[in-house]
């Protein structure tokens, strides 16, 4: 019996008369950091939004946990315990740091120790606190997006890629926390574009193209093939480093 | 690890930018106002006028403004919540002359606040009516909304005649709300007083419920992002039902108010707001309470000075604020981020 936490099974989702994934296979291992990688217009970011519920899928089954959670509403699938961290980050920019962070943790209070270790990883979260969160710069808003994400364990982490816009330097630390996020063995499936960010971080990787699963394996057994990475994504490890 | 490049740890915490400017305007436009008037009692008594009239479209306003905020949604019918608020002020008021006509503030007290909480009941219940029949089939399609809504205020307006008849409707003002508060040469009228009290306490209870409660949190996040809200586990169309309600009891007590004010209301009395009331959630930004509460007093300040100065511009003036605030911020005065 596999361990997969997610499976998607042959999912397709239209938008309005745009027919965008077709036939999505893939399985997310329990405890693990899975990437999904592609081109721009594979349908990454459409596979996580039918995940949650905000496109709904036009045939094919989600499961999670062992529960089917294709026709479930956006809030019930929260509900069962998946974050999403979305490309545009969504965080509330009228709200302050500390507004966000409190309305990500349904318990309606935070946890201290939790808090603590949030702002170990980030010690911005800190620092801006009690400011609106419209004023950060566009690393601290990918912190506070991670970070609101993190405030109560999750069984799954939805993040559509995180180190989009972002500085080499930041970049770079984001790597670091998601990877003190992975000792925890929280599940984490990445969108990601930036191969090199992929490579440190997956234990997994799904490549898409076209709305559809083209290769499925682990992720260092692409990160040491070059002539597949460049067939399935048009580049090689060393165009990234 | 911890991701710690570009902080300086020593550094004080910055502070948050608090936009002042549009706050300013009020005092200016006062200010300004001053001259142009050339008397102190009539500056005053306008000035007066202009907030209470402000606060009284707030109070009619501010549902509509997270409505829109939260969903998108253009609801033109609102204006059927406040005739109807007026309405039912009326019928519970007539009845009691006796408590109306009382010298004793007490007894006037007896009769009003029945008849504010019957206003506010019908229309909220109104309101959950027509969110759930007129609203709710066309979510996210505006042309829709904006034809189906105005049906709905039509449909209204008729059923309020069919209801209370094709005439106009007094509305008794209590005895302790009438004449005026006299400061040497300067009256102030009471109603005007009591108008901009109950507009200030709907504001503060209002911005207490947005910036202290967890409901209030989820407002606020969902005018801005509603699919985020979502994503987090909080059912956002069972929170806009809610908004839905209570703006349009906020209506139906602008619109009790409103009768009050004029000793009359018609059918159609809501409807004729409705441009205001458009102009106001504009100027303030979509979606943004504390823009609405300046936008409010601006038009309310702005129809009075110019009804007295220029009278034959009276009609166009609160157009002309609109057109110069959107030149100067196209999003209104306090947008709402991300929209």
């Amino acid at each position: 019996m596999s361990d997969a936490l997610l499976s998607l099974k042959g999912v397709n989702t239209h938008i309005g008369r745009y027919h965008i994934l077709h036939g999505v296979d893939f399985e997310v291992p329990r405890g693990a950091v899975s990437m999904l990688l592609g081109r721009n217009g594979a349908g990454k970011t459409t596979t996580l939004r039918t995940i949650m519920g905000l496109w709904r899928a036009s045939a094919g089954q989600i499961m999670f946990d062992g529960e089917d959670i294709t026709r479930l509403s956006t809030p019930e699938i929260a509900q069962r315990g998946i974050a999403y961290v979305p490309e545009s980050m969504g965080i509330f920019a009228d709200l302050t740091v500390r507004e966000n962070m409190l309305l990500a943790a349904r318990k309606g209070t935070i946890d201290d120790t939790r808090l603590g270790w949030i702002f170990k990883l980030f010690p911005a979260m800190r620092r801006f606190w009690s400011l609106p969160a419209g004023q950060l710069s566009g690393g601290q808003k990918q912190m506070l997006a991670v970070s609101r994400a993190i405030i109560e364990p999750r069984k799954l982490l939805l993040i559509d890629e995180p180190s989009k816009g972002l500085a080499p330097a930041i970049i770079a630390n984001m790597i670091s926390a998601f990877a003190e996020l992975k000792q925890t063995e929280t599940t984490i499936l990445l969108v990601e574009q930036n191969f090199n960010f992929a490579r440190q971080l997956g234990d997994s990787v799904a490549v898409m193209d076209d709305g559809r699963i083209v290769h499925g394996g682990a992720m260092a057994a692409l990160a040491a093939d070059a002539s597949l990475q460049q067939q399935l994504l048009g580049l090689s490890l060393s165009a990234h480093q | 690890m911890s991701v710690t490049a570009q902080i300086d740890e020593t550094a004080p915490p910055p502070k948050p930018r608090i936009d002042m400017l549009p706050l300013a305007i009020i005092p200016v436009l006062a200010l300004v106002a001053i001259p142009l008037v050339g008397n102190l009692p009539g500056w005053i008594n306008l000035t007066v006028a202009g907030l209470a009239m402000g606060m009284m479209i707030f109070i009619m306003a501010s549902g509509l403004t997270l409505v829109f905020g939260l969903m998108d949604v253009l609801n033109f019918g609102h204006g059927a919540f406040i005739s109807v608020g007026a309405y039912v002020a009326a019928t519970v008021l007539v009845p009691m002359a006796g408590l109306t006509q009382s010298d004793s503030f007490l007894m006037n007290l007896v009769a009003l606040l029945p008849a504010i909480a019957a206003a506010m009941l019908i229309s909220g219940g109104l309101g959950l009516a027509f969110e759930r029949v007129i609203v709710r089939p066309v979510y996210g399609q505006h042309l829709k909304q904006i034809l189906v809504t105005m049906g709905g205020l039509v449909v209204a307006e008729q059923a309020i005649r069919a209801i209370w008849g094709p005439e106009q409707l007094n509305v008794p003002r209590p005895t302790s709300l009438r004449g005026a508060f006299l400061f040497g040469d300067v009256a102030i009228e009471k109603y005007r007083v009591f108008a901009v009290v109950v507009g200030g306490l709907v504001f503060f209870a209002m911005m207490l419920v947005l910036n202290r409660t967890k409901i209030g949190l989820l407002i606020r996040a969902g005018v801005e992002n509603s699919e985020m809200v979502e994503s987090l586990g909080y059912r956002i169309r069972r929170l806009f039902i809610g908004v839905f309600a209570v703006g349009s009891a906020l209506a139906g007590l602008g619109g009790a108010m409103w009768g009050l004010y004029q000793e009359t209301v018609t059918a159609a009395t809501g409807a004729q707001m409705m441009v205001l009331i458009f102009i106001v959630i504009i100027i303030g930004g979509l979606g943004s309470v504390g823009g609405c509460f300046i936008g409010a007093l601006l038009v309310g300040l702005v129809a009075n000075y110019v009804g007295f100065l220029a009278p034959k511009l009276a009609l166009g003036s609160n157009i002309l604020l609109m057109v110069i605030i959107l030149l100067w911020r196209p999003r209104g005065l306090y947008p709402v981020a991300n929209r």
